[in-house]
C-alpha cells in the first residue's frame, strides 16, 4: 500500500486529547439458560493512545471476542461506557451508529467473506457499502489486493483460496476504505506460522501509516516477537494493561 | 455526525439476491393469485353492469291495468301525486290486439295507465286502494335483483382485499426465506456499515420485480380469458353485443402494479423489523 494516505483523524478525541477508545466499567452479560446469566466481560476499563498497535491476550473464553465486538459496535454493553473514535456509543443514534462502523475495520477468527461475491468484489463490498464511485472503487481494490499479494487471484471465488489468502483478503476488505480502528479477532488462529508472520506484518505496516491497531490472540508466542502494549484478560476481568 | 454524510450501497447485486431468490414458486404464485383478482376485477365490474341496466329498467315506466268501463280521469288523479300517468288510449289498445283477436267492435277491454313512479310505495298503496287495479311491474324482483348484484360487487372487493392480505403473507414468507439465505451477509454488510434502508431496499426491489413479473403474467392470461368470456356472457347477460368496456381495463392494468407495491412494501417492513434486532 504504498500511496496509502496517513488517516485523518477527526473528532472531538483530537482537541480534548482524549484516547480514541475508551472503556470504563464495561460489563458485558450474556443472558443463560433458565434466566441464569454469565458475565462475559466485568469491571473493564482501560485507554488506549490514537495510532498505537495493542495486543488483547487471554486464555480461551477470556472474553476476547466479546471486548472486540463491543469496540466494533457489533455488541451493546450492559454496564459501563464505551468510547469508539472519541464517541459514547451509547449515546448514538442509530444512523450515527452506522456512519462509526464505517471508520472501523474488522477481521474475524474465520474470514467472514462473502460466497457469492469474487475475492475482488468482497475487498470491494466496504467502499459499495459506502457509495464510493466506480473509479476510486477500481483504484482502491486493486491497490489492495496488491498489497495482500492476491491480485492474480481477483476473479476467484474465496472458497478455493487457501486459508492464508483468505486471511488476507478479509484484511484487505478491513482496510479498504482506511479506518481509524482496525479490530482483529485471532486473525492467525487458523494459520501456519508463516502464514500467521504474513498476516502479522501487514497489521503492523497498517499501525505504522497511522491506524489504531488491536489484535486478539492466544498465542504467547506473537506478542513475545512483537513487543506492544497488551491488554490481558482473565475470566473476563482485566488483569493487566501495558 | 451529519444525517447527510452517509451515501448510499452501490452495485448490483452485492447481497446476491439474483441467487438468493431464484426460485420460481413465489412469481408463479403471485401470477395464480394475479388472476383470481383480475376474476373477482370482472365480477364486480359485471355486477355493476348488470345493477345498473337493472336500476334503469326498473326506473322506467310500469303498467296499471284497471277493470274494463273503470274511470280512467279518477284512476288518473288517485295515481298522480306518485308518478307520472298516461292513459293509453282506447284505440291504440284495439289496434295492438287486432292482429290477435280481430276488429271485435263490442269486445270490453281493460283500461291501461302507463306510470312512471316517482314514489313507487306510494304508488302501490294508491294502486291497491283503486278497486281491481293491478300494477303490472317488475319492480319487486328488479330491486332484489339490485341489492344481489350490489352484493356480489361488495363480495368480489372482499375477494380483493383478502386475496391482497394472500399476497402479503406470501411475499412475508418468500422474505424470511431469502433472509434465511443470507443472513450472514446482511449481518456482515450491517457490520461493514450497510444502512438499514439500504438492505432493505435491495429485498424490496427484487420482491418487486419477482411480483411485478408473476402478476403480469397472471393478468395477461385473465384478460384473454376475460375478453372470450364477456364475448359470450354479455349478448345473453346485456342482450346487446360485448363491448371494448365490459372489462375493467384500468383495473387489470393496475393488478401488476398493485402486485409490485405489495411486494416492495411488505418486503422492507419485513427487512426493517428483523435488522432492528442487530445492535
Ligand atoms: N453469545 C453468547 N451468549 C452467551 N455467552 C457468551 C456469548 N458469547 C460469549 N459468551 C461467554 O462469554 C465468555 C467470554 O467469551 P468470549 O468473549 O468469546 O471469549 P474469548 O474470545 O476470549 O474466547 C465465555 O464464557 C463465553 O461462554
Ligand atoms: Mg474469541
Amino acid at each position: 500500500m504504498c500511496q496509502a494516505r496517513p488517516v485523518a483523524y477527526k473528532g472531538r478525541w483530537t482537541e480534548r486529547g482524549r484516547g480514541l477508545v475508551r472503556f470504563t466499567g464495561v460489563g458485558m452479560r450474556y443472558g443463560g439458560p433458565r434466566g441464569r446469566a454469565a458475565w462475559g466481560l466485568l469491571g473493564v476499563s482501560f485507554e488506549l493512545a490514537p495510532a498505537s498497535f495493542n495486543w488483547l491476550l487471554g486464555p480461551s473464553g477470556a472474553g476476547k471476542s466479546s471486548l472486540l465486538r463491543l469496540m466494533h459496535l457489533s455488541l451493546r454493553a450492559t454496564e459501563g461506557r464505551v468510547e469508539v473514535l472519541g464517541e459514547d456509543v451509547a449515546r448514538l443514534s442509530r444512523w450515527a451508529l452506522t456512519g462509526l462502523r464505517r471508520r472501523i475495520g474488522v477481521v474475524f477468527q474465520d474470514d467472514r467473506l462473502l460466497p457469492h461475491l469474487s475475492a475482488y468484489e468482497n475487498v470491494a463490498l466496504p467502499l459499495r457499502i459506502q457509495g464510493v464511485t466506480e473509479m476510486r472503487l477500481t483504484a482502491d481494490v486493486g491497490e489492495m489486493l496488491r498489497w495482500v499479494g492476491l491480485e492474480h487471484r481477483a476473479e476467484e471465488p474465496p472458497e478455493i483460496l487457501s486459508g492464508g489468502e483468505r486471511q488476507r483478503l478479509a484484511i484487505a476488505r478491513a482496510i479498504v476504505a482506511r479506518p481509524s480502528l482496525l479490530v482483529a479477532d485471532e486473525p492467525t488462529a487458523n494459520l501456519d506460522e508463516a502464514q500467521a508472520r504474513r498476516v502479522i506484518a501487514l497489521l503492523r505496516e497498517l499501525h505504522r501509516m497511522g491506524t489504531t491497531v488491536v489484535v486478539a490472540t492466544h498465542s504467547e508466542t506473537l506478542p513475545v516477537e512483537y513487543p506492544a502494549p497488551a491488554l490481558r484478560l482473565e475470566e473476563g476481568r482485566l488483569v493487566s494493561h501495558g | 455526525m451529519a444525517r447527510g454524510a452517509l451515501r448510499g450501497l452501490r452495485g448490483r447485486d452485492p447481497l446476491g439476491l439474483r441467487r438468493a431468490f431464484a426460485d420460481r414458486l413465489l412469481p408463479a404464485l403471485v401470477a395464480a393469485m394475479a388472476l383470481l383478482a383480475a376474476l373477482a376485477l370482472a365480477g364486480a365490474h359485471g355486477a355493476g353492469q348488470l345493477a345498473q341496466r337493472w336500476q334503469a329498467g326498473a326506473a322506467g315506466p310500469a303498467l296499471v291495468t284497471l277493470p274494463a268501463g273503470a274511470d280512467l280521469a279518477a284512476a288518473s288523479a288517485a295515481l298522480s301525486p306518485h308518478a307520472e300517468v298516461a292513459p293509453v288510449p282506447e284505440a291504440r289498445m284495439r289496434e295492438l290486439l287486432a292482429p290477435w283477436v280481430g276488429e271485435v267492435p263490442g269486445l270490453p277491454l281493460p283500461r291501461i295507465l302507463e306510470v312512471t313512479p316517482t314514489d313507487r310505495a306510494g304508488l302501490e298503496a294508491a294502486v291497491s286502494a283503486l278497486p281491481g287495479a293491478r300494477l303490472e311491474g317488475r319492480g319487486e324482483s328488479v330491486a332484489q335483483a339490485v341489492t344481489l348484484a350490489a352484493g356480489l360487487r361488495a363480495l368480489s372487493l372482499l375477494l380483493l382485499l383478502v386475496i391482497a392480505a394472500v399476497a402479503a403473507a406470501l411475499v412475508a414468507v418468500a422474505t424470511r426465506a431469502g433472509i434465511a439465505a443470507r443472513r450472514e451477509t446482511i449481518v456482515i454488510l450491517h457490520e461493514l456499515g450497510a444502512r438499514d434502508s439500504d438492505i432493505a431496499g435491495r429485498f424490496a426491489t427484487r420482491l418487486a420485480v419477482l411480483c411485478l413479473g408473476g402478476a403480469a403474467a397472471g393478468t395477461a392470461a385473465a384478460a384473454l380469458a376475460l375478453w372470450f368470456l364477456a364475448g359470450a356472457a354479455v349478448p345473453v347477460a346485456l342482450s346487446r353485443p360485448a363491448a371494448w368496456d365490459d372489462l375493467p381495463w384500468t383495473g387489470l392494468a393496475a393488478l401488476p402494479l398493485a402486485a409490485a407495491a405489495i411486494g416492495w412494501l411488505t418486503a422492507r417492513l419485513t427487512l426493517r423489523a428483523w435488522l432492528r434486532r442487530l445492535p
